[in-house]
């Protein structure tokens, strides 16, 4: 697009009024913000010594979990879609046809390097089973890096740590009911 | 030369050219959906998908008369003043009619589907479909049905084109697979007893339109969009068949038929299509090594002499000055090696010794030439490219000798050292084979696996299967085809190309593309492969006649 594009608007910048050019009720009214802080509840906590408080946890994006169907197996389908939308490209999964005679295909091995993750739910929202959820779980630590590779052993624990707190967003399993 | 008018583009086509509307709008840039035609099986015009309009123009007074009713395009021939119209409401409304029809019944699993990303009903679907369903129905869960060793068949995911029916009727010749019941309860299935098992079983696979089918050897393994493809040629055996090789990260994960006139139409047979496996053998030499030279370690097991790994870089040197010092030498030039790899391997052992000894390598043979009633052969030289190489040789007044002149020579003692070139996917030489070669000062053995020849070895190079290559091969029937690699080989294993080319003493990266130009102009018998050569190959006797 050029400049001289019909379709663009252009505003002139307004001209400064006796106030701006004083500078002088600009710089009370910063100060007034600085003051009404310094008395203001503070919002920061000292973790970890304190807990942060998370707003809404259905909607936090912290530690991934592999939520269960209602049988307590692995409910994720192995469809790649998560791994085809990462970004960060963190997920690793190995399909194999499932053990169980009503599901077709399940995860042999289902991976997430956290520490490559971005934790920007791109998987959650992929899923097509809502199998794969970011929990509310922020303090993620490890000794480590081989074991921030979460395995799917882990990241089903996870699911069993978190689900009474959060539950999962949807029970059924969307192509396969 | 009659003229076809496709939506009011007029196309013509040659005058003895039996085209039918699907292949004539395409002439015009214009694709008409169809899934039950293809153009190597028969015509049954059983899906719907292709109808369109079309009518006649009066030549005398450029009138044009229309066909009341849609008809299907596969099925009806054109002819000077044919007239399609693919664009028209009444033709869209007919398509988004069909895919509804088509996705009643069918499970909607793409998720799970391995067909998903390459489906034509998901791509006619985006294309040609309606946004919603009118139908209350929900997804369910396709029946799974075992119907051969290479193949399973996703009961529910069908639309019953039958295209694989037909192809084990036509092309195959075996027709195990049948449609049993009618109506909305036609179900594809195999005769009890006779499971789908014939050597070009894995076609039904490709020509399946939806994810009905499925090769039980990619199944779940990965899926397909992350894959890459490159345009290769099977090293399965001398028919020398088009494919593609479908790789992820070095890994290869399955081969396709690639569409080729000259060669194989659309098929290829069971054995090329899972013939890669060995490329992913952890057991494959992964280095080059040296033994310490010994000319009478033969039959004292004890007495074996140390192997030491040696860099590439060394190879070409110490290679070169080893077998230079031994004296008198033999190669064997690998009908697995292209034509541009066996070129150079003569030129480096010519410049080695220039009275060298030259022959092609070991032709492994299984079987007898086995054709099909579609016209596909499966060849039982299992090399892909004797001719290429023989025609190599000749350059270097070495034609006409086989592996079995090269043994001769060397068992009469007229050798003092030899360089085999294998490169075989499997196991192709026996102990008392080998010992013809024992009492050589150098023996140098670049194969992929280990054999009772490797273990004589003084030099064991590790080789490179067919998809890690560049070059050209020329199948039994003279047609040269060149391709790119596809992958790169195991980490710490030059490809041969890329060994003769340093041991040449060429500078840069080895350039397949170079050397064949090389041999073109150099060679009138390798005059065809001149210039850019086009993806279905080109025939090397064509020129050498003209």
């Amino acid at each position: 697009m050029k400049p001289s594009d019909p379709s663009i608007t252009w505003l002139e910048e307004k001209p400064l009024g006796l106030a701006e050019r004083l500078y002088l009720p600009l710089f009370v009214s910063g100060l007034t913000t600085t003051a009404r802080h310094l008395v203001s509840p503070k919002v920061t906590v000292s973790y970890p010594d304190q807990r942060p408080k998370v707003g809404n946890p259905l909607i936090y994006r912290g530690v991934h979990r592999l939520n269960r169907d209602q049988e307590g197996r692995v409910k994720c389908v192995a469809c790649f879609l998560c791994a085809t939308a990462c970004p960060a490209h963190c997920i690793d999964i190995v399909a194999a046809e499932s053990p169980w005679p009503d599901r077709e295909k399940y995860p042999e091995s289902f991976h997430i390097d956290e520490l490559r993750c971005i934790f920007c739910g791109m998987c959650e929202e992929a899923c097509p089973v809502d199998a794969i959820e970011l929990t509310s779980l922020l303090d993620l630590t490890g000794k480590s890096r081989e074991e921030m590779i979460f395995d799917k052993e882990k990241l089903l624990s996870v699911y069993d740590m978190t689900k009474d707190a959060e539950p999962m967003k949807s029970t059924t399993m969307g192509c396969t009911p | 030369m009659p003229v076809v008018i496709v939506d009011g583009q007029e196309i013509e086509i040659g005058a003895d050219e039996r085209l039918n509307c699907i292949e004539a709008a395409r002439r015009a840039g214009k694709e008409i959906p169809h899934y039950c035609w293809h153009p190597g099986l028969s015509v049954v015009a059983s899906c719907r998908m292709c109808l369109i309009e079309t009518g006649q123009r009066d030549a005398a007074t450029g009138t044009i008369t229309m066909v009341p009713k849609l008809v299907p395009g596969c099925q009806t021939p054109v002819k000077d003043g044919t007239v399609i119209v693919t664009e028209s409401q009444l033709v869209k409304d007919s398509r988004a009619r069909v895919e509804e029809a088509l996705l009643i019944d069918h499970p909607i699993d793409c998720p799970i589907c391995d067909k998903a990303g390459e489906c034509l009903l998901q791509d006619y679907h985006f294309e040609h479909g309606q946004p919603e369903r009118r139908a209350d129905l929900q997804p369910f869960h396709s029946r799974k049905r075992d119907v051969g060793p290479t193949v399973t068949l996703f009961v529910d995911r069908c639309i019953m084109c039958t295209r694989c029916v037909r192809f084990t009727r036509e092309i195959s010749g075996t027709a195990e697979l049948m449609v049993t019941s009618r109506g909305a309860k036609e179900e594809i299935d195999v005769f009890p007893g006779h499971p789908l098992a014939n050597k070009l079983s894995g076609n039904v696979v490709d020509l399946c339109p939806v994810g009905a089918l499925g090769d039980k050897d990619f199944l779940y393994q990965q899926r397909v969009w992350f894959l890459k493809r490159e345009a290769n040629v099977c090293g399965g055996c001398s028919a020398g068949c088009s494919i593609h090789t479908e790789h992820n990260q070095d890994a290869v994960y399955r081969l396709k038929p690639r569409e080729n006139p000259h060669v194989n139409k659309w098929w290829i047979c069971d054995e090329g299509r899972y013939g890669w496996h060995h490329l992913h053998d952890q057991a494959r030499l992964r280095e080059a090594s040296r033994k310490a030279p010994s000319p009478s370690h033969r039959g004292n097991a004890a007495a074996t002499p140390a192997t030491e790994s040696i860099e590439w870089a060394d190879v070409v040197v110490k290679l070169r000055d080893d077998l230079k010092a031994a004296g008198r030498l033999a190669v064997a030039v690998s009908p697995m090696l292209t034509v541009e790899e066996a070129w150079m391997l003569c030129a480096v052992a010519r410049s080695i010794d220039p009275e060298a000894f030259l022959a092609v390598g070991f032709v492994p043979t299984h079987g007898e030439d086995e054709s099909f009633p579609g016209g596909f052969t499966i060849r039982a030289e299992k090399c892909p490219n004797r001719k290429g190489v023989e025609e190599v040789l000749a350059l270097y007044d070495a034609g006409g000798r086989s592996w079995n002149d090269l043994v001769a020579h060397v068992a009469a003692g007229k050798a003092d050292a030899a360089w085999i070139t294998a490169g075989y996917p499997g196991p192709w030489i026996d102990t008392a084979a080998a010992d013809a070669f024992a009492d050589l000062a150098q023996l140098v053995v670049q194969d992929l696996f280990d054999s009772p020849l490797m273990r004589l070895a003084t030099w064991r190079l590790p080789a490179t299967g067919f998809a890690e290559r560049a070059g050209t091969w020329v199948n039994v029937a003279h047609h040269a085809q060149s391709f790119r690699q596809a992958i790169r080989p195991p980490a710490g294993v030059w490809p041969e190309g890329r060994l003769f080319w340093n041991m040449l003493g060429r500078r840069g990266l080895y350039d397949a593309t170079a050397v064949r130009h090389q041999i073109a102009t150099s060679s009138p018998a390798f005059a065809a492969l001149a210039g850019e050569l086009p993806a279905a190959g080109v025939d090397l006797r064509l020129h050498q006649i003209a």
